[in-house]
């Protein structure tokens, strides 16, 4: 289940971010607090949307925001944030962003069913809607047990 | 019957590429299409692959100006309608030629 991968503490919502930079610093913020990454990965995170383009950007509104195994992760995990203004990364189709999934993973499989997943949820567009509009970390908690 | 290689690309291999290759094979199973490997790959390591068919995104497009290989570029990688609309036919056509 997609509520395996994280817990409370993973999830924050309706957050205030001053730019991409910023809200993908938060969304990377609560994984080194969950002891799933080292600094260095988030800056790493930031530094891949910098040098190779806003591709992360891979759907309307949704920013999936990691870096490299070697880059610093410590065990598989993500995290959720949804913006309460959206933000531009400068992805001409599917800017603005108010919805950030940071995850890491330990090798280059691991994380393949954490992702499946998540795309399971993401692809069902009204879950995407209430992610975005959802106040309550225990609601969205529950919805990922669905999956 | 030769296998068709479809080679999905982003910045890592690893991420952003696994989503839309899970979004590809949803399709190609819903259209019950055989025969087909999807594999993701790093924006580095993409050039020296073999590979009959190449997903991307707008942004790492530039990577594949010059390949003789078709290219779809997709925009939103969980749309299956999106991946269905672009690359559906170049996909059927490919297996068509190669039968």
């Amino acid at each position: 289940m997609l509520s395996d991968y994280l817990n409370e503490n993973m999830i924050k919502l309706q957050v205030k971010a001053e730019g991409w930079e910023d809200a993908v610093r938060q969304g990377g913020e609560l994984l080194i607090r969950a002891g799933k990454c080292e600094k260095r990965y988030v800056d790493e995170m930031v530094k891949a949307v910098e040098t190779m383009g806003p591709y992360m950007v891979l759907a309307p509104g949704l920013a999936l925001a990691h870096a490299r195994p070697e880059d610093g992760v410590l065990a598989l995990g993500m995290s959720v944030i949804t913006l309460e203004t959206p933000v531009e990364f400068g992805s001409e189709a599917n800017d603005p962003v108010s919805l950030i999934i940071s995850f890491g993973g330990v090798d280059r499989e691991s994380h393949v069913e954490m992702l499946q997943a998540l795309a399971r949820f993401l692809m069902v567009e009204e879950n995407q809607e209430f992610l975005r509009n959802a106040t309550s970390v225990h609601d969205v908690l529950d919805s990922f047990k669905d999956y | 019957m030769k296998r068709m290689k479809i080679m999905v690309v982003c910045g890592f291999g690893l991420g952003t590429s696994m989503v839309l290759k899970m979004t590809l094979d949803d399709v190609l199973k819903e259209e019950n299409i055989e025969n087909v490997e999807t594999f993701c790959i790093d924006s580095y390591t993409a050039a020296g692959q073999d590979y009959d068919i190449v997903f991307t995104s707008k942004e790492l497009e530039y990577l594949f100006e010059n390949i003789t290989q078709p290219k779809v570029v997709i925009q939103n990688f969980l749309s299956k309608d999106e991946v269905r609309e672009k690359g559906l036919g170049l996909i059927k056509q490919y297996l068509d030629e190669n039968k």
